[in-house]
């Protein structure tokens, strides 16, 4: 057994080292197709402005894609550094989209990218264009694969455990591609963003108008920013809507957790706005709710009900204990008691093999676990519920009050009405909303899971190297201290660009190349 | 398909095999550039040349390396976990070194300041030389055997240190791996740049290749010498994956035993010599293009001769031999490989194809001149 200590220090790690890399992630992801977008304009219109558009924008890009790259190196390692037994436990499956999105992905932006920077002159506009297209591409297929990859730890379809070689192997490819969590993460996680660089362009542009400056640069951007903005940010909330009514299907506790449902109430169930749930009690107190919403958004039916947290802890209780005996009949099977009797007795427990190991917490043996210890087990299948239902509200509210500003830009923009200082203001200062809807979503769907790396079949104390605390406090350091040093370069460099602006580019038409305050 | 799970085994060795040597002879020239920074570029303009040789693509050639380690994780989980989990320091210190690399290469010239510059190009230099070193040092680890055992529920249990790594013959490794690297970085320089900087790196070409040519030499009698490891059960090649059943043998000597049984494999080092060689003097009557061709394939040999000796171990235990990993059974299911095999068969030739496409775009020399004209959108 590892011990507890280098399990939870594995686990911030990971925590943060992700995170970490998701800050970068998203404006790439929404930045790269902005991109394509201007320079579309570009090549369609003739007109020079969308051109130092892409390019300005594209420096920007650039310094925030250094970091990205920086911090996913890290993800591809860290499965393998500090994940080992996971790896091997469902590598077979979980390593494939990995090495498919390297093929088709890595492969794609990273290779373009080069020739995004470099090759303006040396590409006619077409190919300069198509170049831009395929980095946009890159990126998301890159997010497609690893949410692949993803998605089979919330939802594994597809793929069954193997005795003889003591891990879980593909059975139907099909199955993983169009595994439903995958899908509704993809399409979620992409359009969070398109959502974040928009709101990147946006309160950036805002900026430049606040102060007067490049207002033709800044308008012509504000306007793309505005207009696939609110498309973004409709996508995401809607595709929200759809990745909790998935849940509500394919990970029912995931959704019972976020809502805090204790119980399993008639339907349609309630929607708790907010409140103080107390896990420990089982019960929300000073909860305020609006009736009907959950049941109505989470099932769409009237009368089909949302499992609570206590009925699947029921569940769960009888889960572990067929669990017990799958792991039994597992030691039979490894130690040669191969006959056809304990196979098929094997198969019909297998389901629940990963409730079994559960009980490796209290007992390395599973087998002669006592009651108590089944109790404990079946109360550490759910996740913690508190930090679920705040970060998942924070989300949500950020994702409407983008919603909001969105709404009121692309109004602004269609009626060229875009330099409002109420409205400008609001956009700058909505710049670090995507960040933490993000953030807090990636929180919730990877605590959501716990306490399992893949949902009811390896839990997470099992899944880490085992390796010492002080193996685990070096990495740590080392992480933190090189990435925090790396993002003070970063945004110092971001920002340095961001208030020098399109001038930058050294065109000699942009404001600080030329009179103060002449119009352009 | 009608690939059978020996086949698929098999055939997947040598595409890890491909993708390494892919890494190598494209992120290799890299990573030898960065070294190079420092002794071929005594100024600010000049260092600027060798960085954009090699600015445009070198993300691309290191997702090589990326793809490498995916398909590692696909194709031999538990090789991929044995190996990450149990070279953890070396690991960490190699990503330290590629953390410097996006960055270096996007940030230093956007300041003026030339104390920025000059620490972002130290952080390029060891961006290059410590992954280099490492990737080296961890094949020579290979090849001596690494000291982790298996329990029955194939939990890995590493037990040596990040200073055990560091052996006689693995440090020989990482220097013939930064001496070969270096080689084909000056040789990429000699063909990318013109004047002063094209006189460095013919110099560096004659210095490391002779020097690569030595390492490999000694390395390979070490090798001849030193134990070896050889499965001695009778392998049955297509069953489940399952390291714990076989018996294996350590003797001096046995890393030569498919060279005794397949002699046409003595081509391969064979291979190397020539054209390591090849490289010196193609180098010297300023062919640098075709130099570059003859250091791939030295490159490409080398690493082939080290794996054709392993084969068909991927990571051998020294402590509890009979865990060694292997290709017969430390493979993925025969479904994953086929999935995977369907993928790389179509991906891997639309990759080179582009690829191919882009180093064509960039083709020509950068020089001095470019840099001052395009002072603000370069590197």
């Amino acid at each position: 057994m590892i011990s507890e200590g280098v399990v939870d220090l594995s686990r911030w790690q990971f925590a943060a080292t992700s995170l970490y890399h998701f800050l970068f992630v998203p404006l790439t992801l929404g930045l790269s197709f902005l991109l394509a977008i201007m320079e579309s304009t570009y090549v369609m219109t003739g007109r020079e402005i969308y051109k130092d558009m892409t390019q300005f924008w594209g420096k920007l890009f650039g310094i925030n894609f250094a970091l990205g790259v920086t911090t996913g190196l890290t993800m591809e390692f860290e499965f393998g550094m500090n994940w080992s037994y996971f790896s091997h436990y469902v590598g077979d499956v979980f390593g494939a989209p990995l090495a498919i999105e390297g093929l088709m992905a890595f492969f794609l932006e990273s290779t373009f990218v080069g020739l995004f920077f470099f090759g303006w002159d040396k590409l006619g506009k077409g190919q300069h264009l198509l170049v831009t297209w395929l980095v946009a591409l890159g990126t998301n297929l890159s997010a497609l694969w690893i949410l692949v990859a993803n998605g089979w730890m919330q939802n594994p379809v597809g793929a069954d455990f193997n005795y003889e070689t003591m891990r879980m192997e593909i059975t139907d490819f099909a199955s993983l591609l169009f595994n439903p969590a995958a899908q509704v993460k993809f399409v979620h996680t992409v359009a969070a963003g398109y959502t974040t660089a928009s709101a990147f362009v946006l309160g950036i542009s805002a900026y430049y108008m606040l102060k007067g400056r490049d207002s033709a640069f800044a308008q012509r951007s504000f306007t793309i920013a505005a207009g696939f903005g609110l498309a973004a940010t409709l996508s995401v909330i809607v595709l929200g809507d759809e990745s909790g009514y998935t849940d509500g299907e394919v990970q029912k506790v995931k959704l019972a957790a976020i809502e805090a449902e204790w119980h399993t109430e008639a339907p349609p169930a309630a929607f708790t706005v907010i409140g103080i749930p107390d896990q420990d009690t089982m019960e929300t107190r000073y909860a305020l709710k609006i009736p009907w919403v959950l049941g109505l958004i989470g099932t769409r039916s009237v009368d089909e009900p949302i499992t609570g947290l206590t009925e699947i802890l029921e569940k769960n209780r009888l889960r572990v204990r067929n669990g017990m005996k799958a792991y039994a009949l597992l030691q039979d099977l490894r130690q040669g008691k191969k006959d056809a009797a304990t196979l098929a007795e094997f198969n019909r427990y297998k389901a629940d093999l990963g409730y079994g190991l559960l009980l490796k917490r209290y007992t390395e043996a599973v087998v002669d676990a006592t009651d108590e210890q089944i109790e404990l087990a079946a109360q550490y299948s759910l996740p913690r519920v508190v930090p679920l239902f705040w970060t998942f509200r924070i989300m949500v509210a950020c994702g409407f009050v983008m919603l909001a500003v969105f709404v009121f830009a692309f109004i602004a923009s269609s009626i060229r009405r875009c330099r409002q200082n109420w409205l400008l203001k609001l956009s700058l200062y909505t710049i670090p909303l995507p960040w933490i809807a993000c953030e807090t979503g990636w929180f919730v769907a990877e605590f959501g899971r716990q306490p399992w790396t893949i949902a009811e079949v390896l839990p997470t104390f099992l899944s880490a190297s085992s390796l010492t605390e002080l193996d685990l406090y070096l990495s740590l350091a080392s992480y933190i201290g090189i990435y925090t040093l790396f993002l003070i370069i970063e945004m110092f460099l971001m920002l340095k660009f961001i208030k020098a602006g399109p001038s930058s580019l050294h065109k000699g038409r942009y404001h600080f190349e030329i009179a103060e305050g002449a119009a352009l | 398909m009608m690939f059978d799970y020996e086949t698929l085994r098999f055939i997947w060795w040598l595409l890890l095999g491909a993708l390494l040597i892919g890494f190598a002879v494209t992120g290799g020239f890299d990573l030898g550039v960065a070294m190079l920074l420092p002794a071929l570029g005594k100024n600010d303009s000049e260092r600027r040349v060798i960085i954009n040789s090699i600015g445009a693509t070198w993300e691309g050639n290191q997702v090589w390396f990326i793809t490498g380690g995916g398909a590692l994780f696909a194709a031999w989980p538990i090789a991929y976990s044995v190996a990450f989990s149990g070279f953890y320091f070396a690991l960490l210190l190699t990503l330290v070194g590629l953390f410097m690399r996006p960055l270096g290469f996007d940030y230093r010239s956007k300041l003026p300041s030339l104390n920025w510059r000059q620490n972002w190009d130290r952080a390029l230099f060891v961006g290059g030389f410590i992954p280099a070193l490492i990737f080296g040092v961890a094949f020579g680890n290979l090849l001596l055997g690494v000291p982790f055992h298996l329990d029955n529920d194939m939990r890995i249990f590493y037990e040596g240190s990040f200073f055990g790594l560091l052996r006689p013959f693995a440090l020989l490794a990482g220097l013939l791996s930064v001496a070969m690297l270096v080689m084909h970085g000056a040789v990429y320089l000699q063909l990318k740049t013109e004047g002063e900087i094209n006189q460095r790196s013919k110099t560096a070409v004659s210095l490391f290749a002779a020097l690569t040519l030595v390492i490999f030499a000694l390395a390979g009698v070490w090798v001849a010498n030193s134990d070896g490891y050889q499965i001695s059960s009778a392998i049955v090649h297509d069953a489940p994956s399952n390291p714990l059943i076989k018996t294996v043998q350590k003797a001096p000597g046995l890393w030569l035993a498919n060279y005794g049984e397949y002699p046409l494999l003595w081509l391969l080092p064979v291979m190397g010599f020539v054209m390591g060689a090849a490289t010196l003097l193609l180098s010297k009557i300023d062919r640098p293009g075709l130099a570059f061709i003859s250091s791939s394939l030295t490159l490409s040999a080398i690493i082939l001769t080290a794996g054709a000796s392993m084969f068909p171990f991927l990571i051998p235990s020294s402590i509890a031999v009979n865990h060694s990993l292997t290709v017969w059974d430390a493979g993925s299911s025969l479904h994953t490989l086929k999935i995977m095999l369907g993928v790389t068969v179509v991906f891997l030739p639309i990759v080179l194809t582009y690829t191919a496409w882009v180093f064509r775009v960039l083709r020509g020399k950068i020089t001095l001149e470019h840099i001052h004209a395009n002072d603000h959108s370069l590197y």
